[in-house]
């Protein structure tokens, strides 16, 4: 699934010039019939692509709500980009960046 | 007596010690013989007493032992006299073991005989006081945490818990506390406040890492209450040593002084380590150490990369890429004590945090800027009070590498050729320094996607530049020959110069005045006008012939100056010389044509120096947008290359 929403994203990506730094995407439809998901890209001016999948059960984030997380992750993301230790592409171990990443999704449900 | 102590290897038959008391014993017995170099477990050579060949505990720190079990002197001194030692001189393990016992059967009231080691006895205690003038054992108010935490310990043959003063007396939570291997029988559990400390430097590696691990688990980070700063005390001379190898492995070196309670506090000793460390990293200590070389230096440390990252993590507070030099103390400690055995903390301890650190700094860091500024201002030996404030710092830090002489040597002399050679590359060296250091802290700003709050740090760290700058300037003046100007500005703004230069790069002090001022100042000060022009400064000037030896560093000096007071000091160079040209008149004739000439020349000096000084000024000027020119094309080039790893990374972000 998060394949796919890939796919889709770079599609996207290779379609627009230009606003990399979008955020997009309801793909109710593109699932399977039994899950409900929504999935949201955000792509950083580095092409780093962050892809956040909701349930749709949840009664439905604003679109704002989104991106406020999407920023959140952003710039937790840099901060586990300062580390010099770490490798773009590793399996991020930040805790601090993992304890964000929880109190966001705490907060969602 | 002689007999029963002739047991042999302790198993015999007139030993007759338990599990327990086998384990606690040999442990100790380690302890004391790692002392000696020649312990049963494989001790590191450190140690300082070594009795070839025998595997004997060394008397000193038998001595500590026994007389942290708290028994009175002359018991001891029984004890001693009944194990046999005295018949071989020495403390082999068998006499160590039958004084084990024998102090065990002193602290449960028996009589010292050499029959009741034959009875089950419980284990000796040592506790280890607070007062006790060996600071090796000066360990008290370990982490109260330990109490409660305990139970880690019971797989491990390790007995050293660290108990709080109180629990000494407390017997009753003794059971809960005994994490012994050893068999629960004994009540009075080993209470060994981390005597291990007091073997620090000898102890060997494998004891370290298992009590480490353990206790540390506990509550470690917890800001220990303040116990004694006797462990501070403990020169991690080792650990200096330690580190300074960092491709060699030598954790044996207990950096003692992080084992106290506190191992998150970073004593003086240490810091000056780290200073070093830092400055040789990046020689403007009030400036960051970029990533990548901070990557380079630690990993030299041989720990894993997710460790580093961690420790990173926990020190980097700001987030920024790069670490200012508490920042980087953190960090550097949080490496030596997980190369001890501690675990890492949760987070970072309230000891190392920037802003304790910070506060704590000043001084070391004034050390350190004296030292910059000393080492390139070395020319003009104007304030040789200064010089050998400096080199008392010098000492300072060597003193404290105790075993790593050849490292401070090594600085040392770095220090001396730095001096030498500084005199005449100052300035080409301080417009570098200044347009680097705002460049990398710009730098690291721009790294970050977002602007992040590091601008603050970097005004205040060019702020503390420019306020380094124009302060110093004053001493190279003296110039304006009259040997001892006492015009008054000049004299002010030499005064705060000479704290000033305590800041960060210095101007190459003292430049001197330009080269006719010597002689100039000579004959006038043969002409009785000094002492209205007479400087402070001066003095210097008069007697350093270097002024013309450095020329070329005045301007550098002097265009700072300028900025500072461009008009005054030409006119008040101006009106001392026209004042001196005043009073000359009235003089008699000679001295007074004299003046006059003097004066003429000043002038001509002067002009010749502010002529100079606005071409170095312009000749920096230049040189800084270079420079910052260059660091936004290496930025772009540095965005180009990540976007292009990322294209040709597959797509797996998340």
């Amino acid at each position: 699934m998060v394949h796919t929403s890939l796919d889709v994203v770079d599609e996207k990506i290779s379609a627009m010039g230009k606003a990399l730094v979008d955020q997009r995407e309801l793909y109710l439809g593109l699932l399977y019939p039994t899950e409900d998901h929504k999935v949201y890209g955000y792509v950083t001016n580095s092409k780093v692509k962050f892809v956040m999948v909701v349930d749709s059960s949840n009664t439905a984030l604003r679109d704002n709500e989104i991106r406020s997380m999407f920023r959140k992750l952003h710039s937790s993301y840099t901060d586990v980009m300062c580390n010099p230790f770490y490798n773009p592409g590793d399996r991020i171990q930040s805790r601090a960046f993992d304890s964000m990443v929880t109190s966001m999704m705490v907060q969602v449900c | 007596m002689e007999a029963a102590a002739g047991g042999g290897c302790g198993s015999g038959p007139p030993l007759l010690l338990s599990e327990g008391e086998q384990q606690c014993y040999s442990e100790l017995f380690a302890r004391c013989a790692g002392a000696a170099g020649g312990g049963p477990v494989s001790g590191p050579p450190e140690a300082g007493r070594a009795v070839p060949g025998a595997v004997t505990a060394a008397a000193g720190t038998v001595a500590d032992l026994f007389r942290a079990s708290q028994l009175p002197a002359e018991t001891l001194h029984q004890i001693t006299e009944l194990c046999g030692a005295k018949r071989v001189g020495y403390f082999g393990p068998t006499q160590f073991y039958i004084a084990l016992k024998l102090i065990a059967a002193a602290q449960s009231g028996l009589p010292v005989r050499i029959e009741n080691i034959k009875c089950e006895l419980p284990l000796p205690r040592f506790m280890m006081s607070k007062t006790d003038a060996e600071i090796r054992f000066g360990n008290p108010a370990e982490l109260h945490g330990p109490k409660a935490q305990i139970p880690y310990s019971v797989t491990e043959k390790n007995t050293f818990k660290r108990m709080d003063d109180e629990d000494k007396q407390q017997e009753t939570q003794s059971p809960t506390m005994s994490p012994l291997a050893s068999p629960p029988s004994s009540p009075p559990h080993y209470q060994r406040v981390p005597l291990s400390h007091g073997y620090s430097k000898l102890r060997s590696s494998t004891e370290q890492m298992h009590p480490a691990p353990y206790e540390a688990r506990q509550p470690l980070v917890q800001p220990e209450g303040p116990s004694s700063g006797a462990p501070g005390a403990k020169p991690p001379r080792h650990q200096a040593s330690l580190i300074r190898s960092f491709s060699v492995e030598r954790e044996p070196h207990d950096n003692s002084s992080n084992y106290p309670e506190e191992p998150w506090r970073i004593t003086e000793e240490q810091r000056e380590y780290y200073i070093n460390q830092f400055r040789s990293l990046q020689p403007d200590p009030s400036s960051f150490i970029s990533g990548s070389v901070a990557k380079n230096f630690f990993t030299k440390s041989k720990l894993s990369i997710p460790e580093l990252s961690y420790i990173w993590e926990l020190s980097d507070a700001d987030c920024d890429g790069a670490l200012t030099l508490p920042e980087f103390c953190a960090a550097f400690h949080l490496i030596v004590a997980r190369k001890n055995g501690y675990p890492l903390p949760e987070g970072l301890p309230p000891t190392l945090q920037p802003e304790y650190l910070q506060a704590a700094f000043p001084k070391p860091k004034r050390e350190c800027t004296l030292f910059d500024s000393y080492s390139e201002s070395m020319p003009a030996n104007q304030q040789p009070r200064d010089l050998s404030r400096m080199e008392l710092s010098i000492k300072d830090m060597a003193d404290f590498p105790v075993p790593a002489q050849d490292v401070t040597s090594d600085d040392k002399q770095e220090q001396n050729k730095a001096r030498l050679a500084l005199k005449s590359t100052v300035d080409e060296a301080l417009p570098k320094d200044m347009s680097e250091d705002p460049a990398t802290s710009k730098d690291s700003n721009s790294l970050k996607a977002r602007p992040r709050s590091r601008s603050y740090s970097s005004t205040s760290i060019e702020e503390a530049m420019k306020r380094g700058e124009d302060p110093p300037t004053p001493p190279p003046r003296p110039q304006k020959t009259h040997s001892r100007a006492s015009s008054l500005d000049l004299n002010k703004v030499f005064q705060p110069s000479v704290p000033a230069t305590k800041s960060g790069l210095l101007p190459p002090p003292p430049a001197l005045p330009p080269r006719p001022c010597p002689s100039q100042s000579e004959q006038a000060s043969e002409a009785e006008i000094h002492p209205q022009l007479n400087r402070a400064p001066s003095q210097a000037a008069d007697s350093s012939p270097t002024k013309k030896d450095t020329p070329y560093s005045q301007p550098p000096s002097k265009p700072i100056r300028r900025k500072f007071r461009p008009e005054n000091s030409a006119t008040e160079n101006q009106e001392p010389s026209s004042t001196v040209g005043g009073p000359a008149s009235t003089a008699t004739g000679k001295p007074h044509t004299a003046v006059q000439k003097q004066s003429s020349k000043q002038k001509k000096a002067i002009q010749t120096a502010i002529r100079k000084n606005k071409e170095a000024n312009a000749v920096l000027a230049r040189l800084n947008s270079e420079l910052q020119q260059q660091l936004k094309e290496v930025h772009q080039e540095r965005i180009a290359l990540e976007n292009q790893l990322e294209q040709l990374r597959p797509v797996t972000v998340l």
